[in-house]
This record gives C-alpha cells, structure tokens and sequence, in this order.
C-alpha cells in the first residue's frame, strides 16, 4: 500500500488528463451530432433507416483498429484530405491531440447517436403535434420538448459516450500514436508499461480507470433510475 | 360568423377518407366508430396528417388547397388541437406548459398564462407537474393552454375518453361553461352518441371515411336515414319492411302490420326501433302490436334490459334478439302486473331507414 502511494508521488499523470480532456471534448461533439443524426434518422422511412442506421452504427462493432485504418486512410499527411488540411489550414491529424479527438469520437459517436435515437423513438408523437398546434417552432420543439422528455435515455447516452471516449485505444493508437504529454492517454499507457513489465504502474491505471467507469455506469443507474421506481419487479 | 369548410382526402393502404365538413355551427360534432376516419378527419384540419388533398378553409382563411398548393404549416393554421391523451409536455409545470406556444414577453405571457389557469380554477396548481395532477385537471390545463393561444378554430379529439366514468359526465358539463366564452367554432369528435347529443349544434356521422349523414344534431337523432347512421346514434332494434301501400307497412320478422297515420317515405326498406320506445300492453291486443317470448334479462342499476323474440322469427340467434329497455314508471308497472302480453309500437318512434 504505502508502495502505491509512493508510486502516485512521483507518477507522470498526463495520461489522464489527456484522456480526460478527450473524453470531454469527443462527449461534447458526439452529442450534438448524435442528437442531431437520431432527429434526422426517425425521419426516414423505414428501408432508408436501417441502412443510415447501419452505417452510423458501425465503427461500434467493428474493431477500432479497422475505424484506425480508414481515419489513417483519409488524414494521413500523404492522402489528399491530409494534404488539404495541413497546406490550407495548418490543421494535422495524426500523432497529435485531434488525432486523439477524432479517434475517440468516431468510436463513440455510435453509442450517443443509438441512445438518442431510442430515446427519441419512445416520445410520444403527441408531444410533437401538440408543440405545432400551439405554434411553437420546429427548433423549440425539439429542444424544450423532445430533448427534456427524452433526458433519461440521452443522460445515459452522454455517459456512455464519455466513458467509451475515454477508453478509446485501438483507433488512438493508430491514428495519434502514444507520445507522452501529448497523444499518450491511460489506456495507451497501461499497454505500454505492461509491455515494460511493470505491473505495479499498470494496476495503479487499472484501479483509476475502475473507479472513473464505475462512476460513470453509477450515474447511469442513478439517473435513469429514477424514472423506474414504480417498475413491478418479478 | 365563423364558417369552416373542409374537403379533405387522404388515401392509406386499405382505407380511403373523403369526407366534406361544411359548417357555421359554433359546436360541431363528428360520431362515428373507432376507424372510422375521425381522428384523421381532425388531424387533417389542423395539419398534423400528411399527404392529405382538398380545400380547408377556417373563416375564410384557407388553410389547404391542394389544387394551388396551398398548405399551411400546423403553426400558422391557428387550430388549437386537444389530444385524447392531453398530451401535456410532461416536462414543463402546468405554467410552462400554458406558456409554451406564447410569443410575448416572459412577464406578459406569465400574466396571460395564470389568467387563463384562474378562469379554469388552475391557478393555484401553476407550479405543478403535469404527472401530479388528475385527469379532471389534466384536461383542464390542456384547455387552457389552447385557449391562451386564441385559435380560429378548436379541436376537440375523443376528450372524455380517458376519464373515469363519474369525472366524465362532470367535465362533459364544465367543457361546455369552460368554452362558452369561446367565440370560434370548436369540433369534437367521439364514439358516444350522449356527449354528441349533449354538445353539439351539428351533426356528421363518419363511418369508413364517408359522412352518411349530417344536419342539426337533433334532427339526425331524429331520422338517421340510414341503418349505420341510426345504430351508431344508438338505435339497437333493426328489421326489413315491405310497404303494402302508402299508410300500411309490414315488418315480416316481427309479425306485424303496421297501419299508419303518415306517408311511409319512399324507399324505405327497414326500420329502426330504439329500444325504450317499446309500449307494454297488457289483455286485448292493439294495433301495431308484437307477439313475443322473453329471451333474457339484463338487471342494470336504474334499469332492465329485456331481450326478446317474436313467434315469426322464433329461431332468431342471441344476437339478433329484439331490445326492450325498460326505466322508472314503466318498470314498476311490471313489477305489478307481470310480462306484458304485447308490445306496441309508437308511430312517432319509428326510424325509416333506406
């Protein structure tokens, strides 16, 4: 134990900041795509849907390393979108922060866009009717109506996402590679330390990285669970 | 003087709708069974259905036109719409949910918002949820909240069906007080002949998306013209005439002739004959009287419903027994003297149907 605390003194915690901060901001771009994406999905009929719905769902079930290939595909600094960004705008994807950004949300995303889009599939058309009779705008609607009511489900959605985001590695470590202080989050640097055989460091990660993700489900259950009190139970 | 005329048309899979509501009655009301098109009629005006063709006009302000492409969005129709279910935003308080379709000023539609609630009696309930109040309430509010927003025209879709049954005759009677001072017109829309009759002015019947029959409300009561239109107002009793000439009319099942003191109308092929009309006669036989056999009874708190057969149709299934619904003086006249031996039919009560 007093080890432990020894090792936490002189421990380099950049990774998890770095996972923090990416957690946060890919969180933060998954949800207003993911809610935006879900509104235009239920839209659609149904053949348009499954196949939407199929291609926003797969980086979810395929390996990360898969969506690490295709992100290396388009952003690499020899491909022509790579090319584009760093001449026009100065903007470099791999082995940098973004890198860490764009691999986190695109593995995330899915599970942001599936909840909102159940969540919203559970309203209650009414709601929506009733907010155009009254005159109110599509916007407002969908905001002080659909959002509020579908808050449960989009709450745990957010969660998941951040949790996921955060433990992203496979598609991180293609794409934006482990360098310390900069690309190199917590699940990067377990790996990495295990790799070096030092146990020791890799469990201090593990029972951090525990504790954050069981923080995040306990919320889930808080939030969602409310809802459910007067559910039987059998 | 508000006047609404509807034309409208839709085509699903295995259902048509093609109905035309012409009206300046300030209280319409549609009846017609669950299917028969009458939420979609409702949805249609306030343009919440899609893919619906015709013209909709609401004080000469017209809403559709599908032959210039005309179709105004939900928000610009000024129809105020109720839901069978309220359809309160379960998220907003009752205040919120008032405010919600008001443009002014926060302070303003506050103001208007808690006047409304006030004329309803909801005041003092503006900062509860809408999941914490009654259905009584519930309605109320969703009232409310329509009436704030000063609509052309009110929809009311099957508003007392998800209300017990002894809240449902209370709010049957406060809807009427709560919208009297409404000048627009308001439709409702429902399956039950009693907070029809008690409602409205005018009277369409809709049955698989066609009216079968509209006009004063009472006088649809009064001569349904067809057989649905008469079973949906309530008529239980049905049988195939034949006229033997202008004054004489034979009911072949039932075993009578009747003479009568009008002309038969012209193409009448049935009848109707609602089941408390029935005159129990007892001892000599009278004129338009039936001969028949008790089948079952039926004890209800304030009245007896007697099912019976005639001789001439004797193996008649249970279904299509004869009803004869008995309440108060008559009933105590049973008691008293037994089955009657015969049952007259009044002439003023018979439905001629074609």
């Amino acid at each position: 134990m007093s080890s432990f605390i020894e090792l936490a003194g002189k421990l380099d915690w950049s990774p998890l900041w770095i996972s923090l901060k990416t957690g946060v901001v890919a969180t933060i771009i998954s949800f207003f795509l993911g809610l935006w994406a879900a509104r235009k999905v239920i839209k659609r009929d149904y053949k348009a849907k499954s196949i939407i719905d199929g291609i926003l769902t797969l980086p979810m079930v395929l390996p990360p390393t898969v969506a690490g290939f295709f992100l290396l595909l388009l952003f690499s600094r020899r491909r022509p979108i790579g090319i584009f960004l760093n001449d026009k705008f100065d903007i470099q994807v791999v082995h940098t922060w973004l890198g860490c950004i764009l691999a986190a949300t695109v593995i995330a995303f899915p599970l942001m866009y599936r909840n909102a889009r159940a969540a919203f599939e559970q309203i209650d058309a009414n709601l929506v009717y009733a907010g155009r009779t009254l005159g109110m705008s599509e916007l407002a609607i969908f905001w002080r109506i659909v959002v509020p009511t579908a808050g449960p489900g989009i709450a745990s959605g957010t969660i998941l996402t951040f949790a996921r985001a955060m433990g992203e590695y496979g598609a991180t470590s293609m794409l934006a590679g482990n360098i310390p202080g900069k690309t190199g989050t917590v699940s990067q640097r377990i790996a990495m330390v295990i790799q070096d055989g030092d146990y020791m460091t890799a469990g201090f990660w593990v029972i951090i990285v525990l504790i954050i993700a069981f923080i995040a489900v306990f919320t889930i259950n808080m939030i969602t669970g409310r809802h459910m009190k007067n559910i039987r139970k059998w | 003087m508000s006047r609404l005329y509807a034309d409208i048309h839709k085509r699903i899979e295995g259902f048509e709708l093609d109905v035309l509501i012409e009206s300046d009655a300030g209280r319409i009301g549609i009846l017609g069974s669950s299917g028969s098109g009458k939420s979609m009629t409702l949805r249609s005006i306030a343009g919440i259905e899609d893919g619906v063709s015709g013209r909709i006009e609401t004080d000469g302000r017209t809403l559709l036109d599908s032959e210039n492409k005309i179709n105004l969005k939900p928000q610009q129709r000024r129809v105020g719409y109720m839901f069978q279910n309220y359809a309160l935003f379960p998220t907003m308080s009752v205040l919120g949910n008032v405010t919600a379709g008001l443009k002014g000023s926060k302070e303003d539609n506050r103001a208007r918002a808690l006047e409304m609630l006030a004329r309803f009696g909801m005041a003092e309930h503006a900062e509860r949820m809408p999941g914490e109040l009654s259905g009584g309430q519930q309605q109320r509010v969703a009232l409310a909240r329509i009436m704030v927003t000063e609509p052309d025209l009110i929809l009311l879709d099957e508003p007392f069906s998800a209300l017990d049954g002894h809240l449902r005759d209370r709010m049957q009677v406060e809807m009427m007080e709560m919208l009297e001072e409404y000048p627009g017109q308001v439709i409702m829309v429902s399956h039950s002949r009693d907070e029809l009759y008690r409602f409205s002015e005018e009277l369409f019947v809709l049955s698989e998306g066609r009216i079968l029959r509209h006009g004063e409300t009472k006088d649809v009561f009064r001569n349904p013209k067809t057989a649905e239109a008469a079973r949906l107002t309530g008529c239980k009793n049905f049988a195939d005439v034949r006229a033997l000439d202008k004054n004489t009319l034979e009911i072949m099942d039932w075993g009578v002739i009747l003479k009568l003191k009008q002309e038969i109308p012209e193409g009448t092929s049935n009848i109707g004959y609602r089941a408390h009309y029935f005159e129990p006669v007892w001892g000599q036989r009278q004129e338009n009287c039936i001969e028949f056999d008790l089948a079952r009874v039926d004890d209800l708190p304030f009245e007896k419903n007697y099912y019976i057969r005639t001789h001439e149709d004797s193996d008649a299934s249970s279904t299509d027994l004869i009803c004869w619904f008995v309440q108060g003086e008559v009933q105590r006249q049973i008691e008293e003297k037994g089955m009657p031996d015969w049952l007259k039919l009044k002439e003023e009560a018979i439905l001629f149907l074609g």
